[in-house]
Formats: structure tokens, sequence, C-alpha cells
């Protein structure tokens, strides 16, 4: 698998590498530097791109403004974008097309080296992975008047899951349940929150965090 | 601006109150002048002439000295009301200054507002006492119009009114309607220009003089720089205990337990494994951590997108729906962008706490050389600065940059806090922002 790494801090980018190439994917390019990227990725049109959010010569969120408009001009590339910190806000455009193959992630999640790969794979297979803690984050801005309420415990744990972008298969391997009860869950979510039920995994996946993005409620209630 | 009003009541109001108000406002300018100056110029001076004599007038002089000051800050306040500010100049009293002290002495004698006063006192006199007319002839015109010499000449009592001394025929009688009008009309007009005089003439006298102005300037700045300082190393302290009890002590444990699995690496791989999940795991802590404190000290969000991006970056993460409208044109300098970003996330931070509202808006606009930023909600208001440390955290943090802020909160809401900040903006954003909000 091809991969084209945007990292402006060398231990950093020279890490990633050297995990990827551990893990066989094949990296094609590697710049350091926010201009850079975009050429890059249309130059080599990867399989996957793994995008730091800052990067020079600006320091703001050039490797994010970089990584939306590279899938604008190639739709549907998948871009993994790494950051010190998440912001819903950031979620929220990197999500925006709707077209799956995204993930934003935490740098802290590069250690743990399996599910960083994995997250890299389900994002180049047209996935969706969002941190644990921008779903925390989308979870805490919910009110208190919320559908949300009448989940179960172990609902809201599903949700969480489902959120991040993990399979059915992952979410019953996480909290120890077969994946028979974990669809019964899902149903119940779906029809709780009043969601259309979708089989497709990545469908399933942007409906929730468009859910827990207040696309529907929060407009209607402002 | 009052919108114009057509109707009857409406042109009533728009006659009756401001000519209500002249009349009020010279009726008291005038009680106040001609009742106090004289007494209060001959109490003051005599204490003077006491100082040699017998030395009473140490103690005398400055209690006269502060009866002077109540009767000026009733004219300051009274010049307010008629529309013309009147600051306060006087030098705050220093520590241990009771009545009957030397020290006291020597603070009412240092500063030159006491004497500018003492000037005015008689001067004043005169010209308030002017601002009698403001009241006596609306009133004696009111009189005519309301055909009060018509009745007692009706009843046959002698009486005169204007020109007319008695009022001794019909024609005179009703004459005295538009006389009194005429009156009514002109004293008015002459009332306002009266005290408008009279608070004229006190700006010459009762503000502070351009160097007590800076004067007060300097103290002004002084105090906020202490307390901007203070804040500062308490900030830094902060930082450095988080840092030292967290990170740092994480990073410690994290290199112990990497040490220990390299020496166990042969011998035990099966707690090298569970070493090393550790580390990782305190390394995931430590990071954590160093986030936190990240965000604390600038937001990662504010340098990446300014003011705009990190204001609507802190109204995605309030469990309530918030509208935010901003409206600039450019980006603040860092520190002054850094202070308006905690202010707004302080007002936030308050609205989801204590306000219990269902809905809430910020509205951040740049006009005239101001940044003014607005957070308001619908919650059940009772806000108060003085009650907790956030909101009066954030008056002394925008004080630093001469910033004010004021907490409108009636009980029952609407809680509206009002920040300003003088700044200049630099060069138009270069990133674009989503219209989300």
């Amino acid at each position: 698998m091809r991969v084209v790494i945007a990292e402006d801090l060398a231990l950093l980018r020279d890490g990633l590498i050297r995990i990827l190439e551990a893990f066989g994917f094949e990296v094609v390019a590697a710049v350091d530097n926010g201009p850079s990227v975009l050429p890059a990725l249309t130059a080599h049109r990867p399989d996957v791109a793994v995008v730091d959010v800052r990067l020079p010569p600006t320091f703001t969120d050039e490797g994010l403004q970089a990584a939306i408009r590279a899938r604008t001009e190639l739709p549907g590339l998948p871009v993994l974008v790494l950051s010190q910190h998440v912001e819903q806000l950031y979620a929220r455009e990197l999500l925006s097309d709707r077209l799956g193959g995204v993930g934003y992630l935490l740098k802290d999640r590069v250690s743990h080296v399996d599910q960083f790969v994995d997250a890299v794979r389900r994002v180049a297979a047209g996935g969706t992975v969002m941190d644990p803690e921008v779903v925390a984050q989308l979870l805490a801005s919910r009110g208190a008047a919320d559908p949300l309420g009448e989940l179960t415990a172990r609902e809201r744990e599903v949700l969480g899951l489902m959120a991040e972008g993990r399979s059915n298969a992952a979410i019953a391997g996480r909290l120890f349940v077969t994946e028979k009860a974990v669809s019964k869950h899902i149903n119940n979510i779906f029809s709780k929150l009043q969601l259309p039920p979708s089989t497709d995994d990545n469908r399933r996946v942007l409906a929730v965090l468009a859910y827990l993005d207040g696309d529907d409620t929060r407009r209607a209630r402002a | 601006m009052e919108p114009v009003d057509g109707s009857v009541r409406g042109q009533l109001r728009q006659w009756v109150r401001p000519g209500a108000i002249t009349v009020a406002q010279g009726l008291l300018i005038a009680l106040l002048s001609l009742t106090t100056h004289v007494a209060l110029f001959v109490l003051s001076v005599a204490s003077l002439v006491l100082i040699p004599l017998l030395g009473v007038g140490f103690a005398l002089f400055p209690l006269a000295t502060a009866l002077v000051r109540v009767a000026a800050g009733l004219h300051r306040r009274l010049a307010g009301w008629a529309g013309v500010e009147l600051p306060s100049p006087y030098r705050p009293a220093p520590a241990g200054a009771g009545f009957g002290t030397w020290r006291r002495f020597r603070w009412v004698v240092a500063d030159p507002a006491t004497w500018r006063d003492l000037a005015w006192l008689l001067p004043g006199a005169v010209t308030g006492g002017v601002c009698l007319a403001a009241f006596a002839l609306p009133l004696y015109g009111l009189e005519g119009v309301l055909g009060l010499p018509m009745v007692l000449h009706a009843f046959d009592v002698w009486y005169g009114y204007g020109p007319f001394w008695p009022v001794d025929n019909l024609i005179q009688a009703w004459l005295c309607f538009p006389l009194g009008a005429l009156i009514l009309a002109g004293g008015l007009a002459a009332g306002r220009w009266l005290v408008w005089l009279h608070v004229a003439f006190a700006g010459f006298f009762l503000p502070p003089t351009r160097a007590a102005e800076l004067a007060l300037r300097v103290r002004q700045l002084t105090v906020t720089r202490a307390e901007t300082v203070d804040a500062q190393a308490a900030e830094l302290r902060r930082i450095e205990r988080d840092l030292h009890d967290g990170a740092q002590a994480r990073l410690v444990a994290l290199s112990m337990s990497i040490g220990l699995a390299e020496q166990l690496v042969q011998r035990d791989p099966e707690t090298v494994r569970r070493l090393l999940a550790e580390a990782r795991e305190t390394s995931g802590q430590a990071l954590a951590e160093l986030r936190g404190l990240v965000r604390g000290i600038h937001p990662p969000v504010l340098a990446e997108r300014g003011l705009d991006g990190a204001v609507r970056a802190l109204a995605l993460a309030v469990p309530l729906p918030v509208e935010v409208t901003v409206d600039l044109p450019g980006r603040p300098l860092a520190p002054v962008e850094s202070a308006a970003y905690f202010a707004v996330a302080e007002g936030l931070a308050n609205v989801t706490k204590h306000s219990g509202a269902t809905r809430a808006w910020i509205r951040l606009r740049h006009a005239d050389g101001r940044l003014t930023m607005e957070v308001g909600d619908d919650g059940r208001g009772g806000a108060d600065p003085a009650a907790g440390t956030g909101l009066a955290g954030v008056g002394r943090r925008l004080a630093a940059f001469d910033g004010t802020m004021v907490v409108s909160s009636p009980p029952g809401g609407p809680t509206v806090i009002s920040m300003e900040l003088p700044c200049e903006l630099s060069s138009p954003r270069i990133s674009p922002s989503s219209g989300t909000g």
C-alpha cells in the first residue's frame, strides 16, 4: 500500500516511516512543509495520506487545509490527519464532504502501533476513523434534553466506539460480547435516535457522527 | 436618539420631560449653591486662619474640605445629569490618614483639587444661584398658562401677573394665558442655557487638570501593571507546578520503566512486555496532561485559526446551541487575541455552569479601534462578577489592556457580558474560515 507522509518534525516523520514500512506500507513521499503536500499527493496519488495538521511555514493549520483541498481535487482520497490536539471544528470540516476515507487522530495514538496501523488501513479502505477524544467532545457537547439520555450506559459505549469508526467485530472484541449482541445494541441505538438503519459500515459511522455533531437537532433548535 | 412619536402623548412627552428635567436641575443646583457654598467657603477660610492662631485649623480644614468635596461631588453628579461628565480629581487618601492627623492635613493641602474647589465656591454660588431662574421662570409661566390670574381675578382677589399690577379687567386676565405661555417657553430656553452655563463654568474648576489626569492615569496603570505582573507570576508558578508534578514526574516514571525493561530483556520477557505497556500508558497520560496545559497557556486552535475559529470551536464544545457572530476584518496582536479568547471562554463557562440557559450567543466586532465582545444567554441571570473569581479575573485580565467588562444580569435574566478591548487589527486573515456555528 502506497503512503504519502506530511510531518515537519524529523523525529516523528522517521518514526512514522519506520512503523508503516515495518507493516508493509510503501512510503512513496515524505514532505515536511505545507506547500509541498498538495503536489506530492497529486503526483503520487497514494492509497492513503498521513498528514500533520500544523506545518511550516505558517505553523497554523496548513496540513489540514492541504488535506481538505486535496480531497476536493481528488474526491475520496483517503487522508488520515494527525495532530497534537483534536478539535470538533476540524473534525466537522474533514467530514463535511461525506465521502469517507477520512481519519482524525491524536498523535498519541501512534504509540498503539497495531491500532494505528489498523486505522491507516481502514482509512485507506474508505472507512472513517475518529479519535476517541473527538467522540468524547461530541458526546459532551450534547444538552441534557437530548435523546442520547435515553440510551443505556452500554448503548452509549457502543455508540462511542461506533463513532470512532470501529466495526461490529472490533466493538464486540473490545466489550467482550458477541457480535450479535453488538448488532442488537446498534439496532436499539438507531431506533432511539431515529436514524435510518444502515448496513454499510462507513455510512453508518457518518450518520452517527453527523447526528452527534448536531446536524439535525442543533440547527433546528438554534 | 428617541424615535419621533407623532401622537399627542408622544409630543407631550417630548416637550414635557426635558422641560421638567431642566426645572428640576435648576432648582437642585440653585438650592445646593445658595445654601452651602458661602457657608463652606467661610468655614474653609476660617479654619485656614485658625491654623497659625490656635492650631485647631489642622483638624478643622480637612473636615471643611471633606464637606466641600461632598458639595462638589453633588455638583459633578448634577453636571453628569445635564450631560457634561466632570470626573473626580482627588488623589486617593494615603493609609492611616484619619481625621485630625498630620498626614490627613498634608494630603488635603497637597492636592491642587482642594484649592480649585475652594476657588470655585463663590463664583459657583453665583452661577448656581442664577439657576434659580431656570426653576422660577417656567413655574411663573405655568401659573399664567394654567389660568391662576384668571381664577383669582374672577374671585376679585387683588393679584398681579406680569406687567399687570393688579389685574384689573377681563382682557388683562385673558392676556395672562399667552403671556404665561411666552414666559414658560422663554424660561425653559433660558433655564437650559443657565444650567449649561453653570455646568460649563464648573468645568473650569471641578474636573482634574491635565497634570492630575495624567497622574490618575499613571496611578491606574501602576495598579493594573502590578495586577498583571502578579497574575503572570501566579500563572507561571501554576504551570511550573503542573509540569513538575505531572508530565515531568511521568517522564521520570517512564524512563525508569524503560530502564528496568532494558535490564530484564534477556531474563524475563514477560515482565518486560508489562513494563513497556506501562510505559506507553504513562507516556499517554503525560501527553494528555501536556495537552491540557498547552490549551490553558495558548490554545492551539487560537494559533491556527485566530479568534474567529477559536471562538467557534469553543461554542461547539458547549452543550447548548450557541449563535456565533464574528465581524473581524483582521487579527489583533497575539496578547490581545489571547486575552479576548480567555474572556469569551470564561463568559461561556459561566453560561454552562450557572445560567441554566437554553441558548446563548457570542458576538465579536471590531469598530473604531475597539474590539467588542458580547456573551449572552437566556438563563436565570444573577451573575455577579464580585462573587465569583472567574469573571473578576476576566476584568483584571482585560484591564491590563485598558479593556473593560460590564455584566448585566438581572434576576430572571437574560445575562449579557459586554467586554471591550482597544486594539488595532493586523492584515486580513489568510486562512478561510467555515461558516458553520
